[in-house]
């Protein structure tokens, strides 16, 4: 077979350089901070491109991660060699710009003036050609190399993006649906729907026509009403008789559907999850009618909700054994029922929906259970539900407003989250490495230390909670501060406090300090303390007994799928 | 052996001649490469420089300064030690320091850049046995695209946004880079309104002989109630645009707003590669230029570059200064 990109260079197409046209969006949407601006140009070009092309930008803008044909490091050391450049100086210039597309794209000498772009012609090519090269690495070299050497760095970095997968350029996933859905004269949430799942541009039969639609449309969830943090100004002059309350379990979020029968479990991420969880399946296949719930994939073990750790342990798993199913057996908490019997439930009040979802429900099922509805009498008793929710493991409440439909997309006023304030002790900055995308060339990754026995001890990192302004004061004082340099981590002079703000902390072996803390983040630079004033080891290890719930007390791995609330 | 010439906590200095080139803290003698502020530092007793850059010197830090005037490629002597300015291209006056003594060659690089501004004399490397250079942007991914293409990329999207109803506020270095985007806009019949920290520089070029090209006070702007190209040093740039009335678009010309993540942070809506400093392969064309064996890196990535170009052969390692590369472009 010919090489397809070949017969490019041959056949020029000059009006269908559909290619040239995404990554003109890229720049474009890169240039304006407006978003009347940016769903205009994605409108705009949305209606210049065929469907497919369409379809394959919205996934990409959606976050859909194509399959790579070269891994990152495989991707550095083709554009070193084609640099002539050794690998560390390529390692140095990713530190430095925080983006391995954009570093690839700038570090590849530029073509000269009269070279044509050697890009494919439309984005559906170019993905259909990377997708053919998957399992072919020395095709996919050389097809890379081909597009590098005839591409200006602008376009050389979209294309870059298509290899390296991540596509997140500051345009909400919901805004890029909207443009679509405009350009295509269709219903934004009728795509959001089509689209709630996991899908892929290129397999696709036929985008959007009519039949097909309303047919695959059925057993997708609905778009997830999200939380909101609650502020207690928000809702604190109103009565608590407004609300439901909930606990807040640490879990997966996710929608259990029986359509015409037929029985799928989504994940707010997007993920299919019927062969992860098939007792949850097979408990809502045996209901006697149809219906959508929205609730939490949990573990439940010895009369208990497990921690997320517990569930961690399943999630790793496509499709678990007999074993495993019966040392994590799942359970679906819903909290929502959506539709029964195909009749839409959304326009309804939540009193409404919970009154239907008791009734759906099996009583005292061991798989579908009802989420526990909490009837604080005063905004004083629901703050002291939320400090003792950490004691069964919950992370806070959940406060929904009674009278609310559902809504899709995070809406003020309809659902909020409350977590249990966090624990903070104030702490001493030591290292300093630069980060990567918006706050490039900056340092912005920062490690803290506590006092231990005269000596700062390392003890977490944290990487958000500054104002720009503020990150660039600390950077100065970082420029004029380091002490020693080991790659792109900068050691400085131990002067500058700040607040940090945690979830939890636990015994750790692997860290300096011998206790690892959750999500710790900074809440504020403390000016007025000098370094001899902050904490030390012992208040941290202090808090960590007065505070430590039971049962929960694990460290909090890594979430695969995001889908907390 | 003692070096020709060694860093002191002043800054750059040549025993033998007792004098120190850009140095950071007060001193008898300096030899002044260019008139930026981290360059060129109030308070020495005497300042040698480039004719240009003595005039900005005397608009910058007062009329009453004690400067000696040498033109490029014209030997003179301190000491016994032989000393020539040669140009450097990175702005109007710029100057290399070429040092011999002995029969040992040093020359001092100031900043510089490859490329022509349309303002500036050409650089001329100088062979010598050993080149202290910046590395501003001594890495790799810093390519500057053509300067033809970048000033007309610059000018049809400032001509567009003219005719869209909305002022471009153009945040540039007051020094150098004004003056060379001002000849760029006027070749597009766009005279800028310049703020006046930008006009005093102008105004000093103009009298050295520069050709500074056409501008006019931002106060002008105020009273025509149209829009403008306006020309900011980046420090004021947030006051002029509290200050400006109607739709405003920004950008930067700066050699930093190539890498996606710089013009984000600072939210701009273009930026410009357009730099006053040599890019990577403009770097490591005048060391090879230069024929030096020795090799001395100072501000900007002195780190990696060092050991790019000990890796490549040469003896070259890293050489700390006070110059700050992230706040001179």
């Amino acid at each position: 077979m010919p090489a397809l990109w070949k017969l490019h260079s041959i056949l020029p197409r000059p009006n269908r350089r559909t290619m040239e046209k995404f990554a003109a969006l890229i720049s474009q949407l890169d240039g304006t901070t407006s978003t009347q601006e940016k769903l205009d140009l994605l409108v705009r070009y949305f209606q210049s491109v065929p469907d497919r092309d369409a379809l394959c930008a919205l996934a990409l803008l959606s976050g859909w991660r194509p399959r790579r044909c070269l891994n990152s490091s495989e991707l550095r050391s083709l554009a070193a060699k084609e640099a002539s450049l050794p690998l560390w100086l390529v390692e140095e210039a990713y530190h430095f710009t925080g983006d391995l597309a954009e570093t690839l794209a700038l570090l590849i000498p530029f073509p000269g003036n009269a070279t044509p772009s050697a890009l494919p012609t439309s984005l559906t090519e170019v993905l259909t050609t990377l997708q053919n090269l998957v399992s072919n690495p020395e095709r996919a070299r050389d097809f890379i190399l081909y597009v590098w050497r005839g591409t200006r760095p602008s376009e050389r970095f979209v294309f870059n993006k298509l290899l390296t997968g991540g596509f997140r350029i500051g345009v909400a996933q919901r805004m890029a649906l909207q443009a679509f859905a405009l350009s295509r004269g269709l219903d934004p949430d009728f795509v959001a729907r089509r689209l709630g799942g996991d899908w892929n541009p290129l397999d696709m039969d036929s985008a959007f026509s009519e039949q097909d639609q309303e047919e695959a449309d059925l057993h997708r969830p609905f778009p997830f009403c999200l939380a909101h943090p609650l502020e207690l100004d928000d809702v604190g002059s109103l009565s608590v008789d407004t609300f439901f309350f909930e606990y807040k379990w640490d879990g997966i979020r996710g929608q259990l559907l029986r359509v015409q029968g037929r029985c799928d479990l989504w994940s707010r991420g997007g993920e299919w999850l019927n062969s992860a969880f098939p007792e949850i399946v097979e408990a809502v296949a045996d209901l006697p009618s149809d219906g959508v719930l929205d609730g939490e994939i949990l573990i439940w073990r010895e009369g208990q909700i497990q921690s997320f750790q517990e569930l961690q342990k399943r999630i790793g798993r496509k499709k678990p054994g007999p074993d495993i199913r019966r040392r994590y057996p799942a359970i679906f908490l819903a909290f929502d029922l959506l539709s029964v019997e195909g009749q839409d439930l959304r326009t309804w009040p939540l009193a409404e929906r919970r009154r239907m979802l008791e009734e759906f429900l099996p009583a005292r099922h061991p798989v579908l259970r009802a989420s526990n509805l909490l009837q604080p009498a005063s905004w004083e008793e629901a703050l002291d539900l939320r400090e003792k929710a950490k004691n069964y493991g919950a992370e806070g409440l959940m406060i929904k407003n009674k009278e609310a439909p559902y809504h899709g997309g995070r809406k003020r006023g309809v659902w909020w989250k409350w977590k249990v304030a966090p624990l903070t002790v104030d702490a001493v900055l030591l290292y300093a490495q630069s980060g990567h995308g918006r706050r490039a060339g900056l340092c912005t990754d920062f490690t803290f230390g506590l006092w231990h026995e005269g000596q700062l001890v390392p003890f977490a990192k944290a990487y958000s909670g500054l104002t720009d302004e503020e990150m660039e004061e600390v950077n100065r004082f970082i420029r004029h501060n380091t002490l020693e340099k080991f790659g792109p981590v900068r050691r400085v002079k131990p002067e500058l406090v700040f607040e940090l703000a945690f979830e939890g902390i636990h015994r750790s072996s692997r860290h300096k300090s011998g206790v690892a803390v959750r999500f710790p983040r900074i809440l504020r630079w403390r000016h007025d303390k000098k370094a001899q004033e902050a904490d030390g080891l012992e208040h941290l290890k202090n808090l960590a007994l007065q505070r430590q719930p039971t049962g929960n007390s694990e460290s909090h791995p890594q979430k695969s799928a995001g889908d907390n609330f | 052996m003692a070096e020709l010439i060694e860093r002191r906590p002043e800054g750059l200095y040549v025993p033998a001649a007792d004098v120190y080139i850009d140095p950071w803290r007060p001193v008898e003698k300096a030899i002044i490469t260019h008139a930026h502020s981290d360059h060129a530092r109030p308070g020495h007793r005497a300042y040698l420089a480039h004719p240009v850059t003595a005039a900005v010197l005397r608009a910058r830090l007062g009329a009453h300064i004690w400067v000696e005037e040498k033109d490029y490629a014209r030997a003179f002597r301190i000491q016994g030690v032989r000393f020539s300015l040669h140009p450097a291209g990175h702005i109007p006056g710029s100057a290399q320091v070429r040092v011999e003594h002995k029969g040992e060659v040093w020359v001092v690089s100031g900043d510089y850049k490859t490329s022509a501004d349309g303002i500036s004399s050409p650089i001329d490397p100088q062979r010598c046995h050993v080149f202290i250079t910046e590395s501003t942007f001594g890495l790799p991914v810093f390519q500057w695209e053509a300067a033809p293409l970048l000033a007309e990329r610059l000018c049809s999207w400032a001509a567009h946004q003219l005719q869209a109803g909305c002022h471009v506020v153009l945040s540039v270095y007051s020094l150098g880079k004004a003056q060379r985007i001002t000849r760029l806009l006027n070749e597009a019949w766009i005279v800028p309104y310049v703020h006046p920290a930008v006009a005093e520089m102008s105004q000093a070029l103009q009298q050295a002989g520069v050709p500074v090209g056409n501008f006019s006070p931002l106060s002008a702007l105020e009273n025509r109630g149209e829009t403008g190209v306006i020309l900011v040093p980046p420090a004021a740039e947030e006051a002029v645009l509290r200050r400006l009335k109607g739709p405003v678009v920004t950008a930067a010309c700066s050699g930093w707003v190539s890498i996606r993540g710089f013009k984000r942070r600072r939210n701009l809506n273009q930026g410009f590669g357009i730099s006053d400093h040599a890019d990577w392969p403009g770097l490591l064309a005048t060391i090879r230029h230069t024929e030096a064996t020795s090799v001395r890196v100072t501000h900007g990535f002195s780190g990696p570059m060092a050991q790019y170009l000990s890796e490549n052969g040469l003896d070259a390692r890293p050489l700390e200064t006070a110059f700050n590369p992230a706040e001179a472009e």
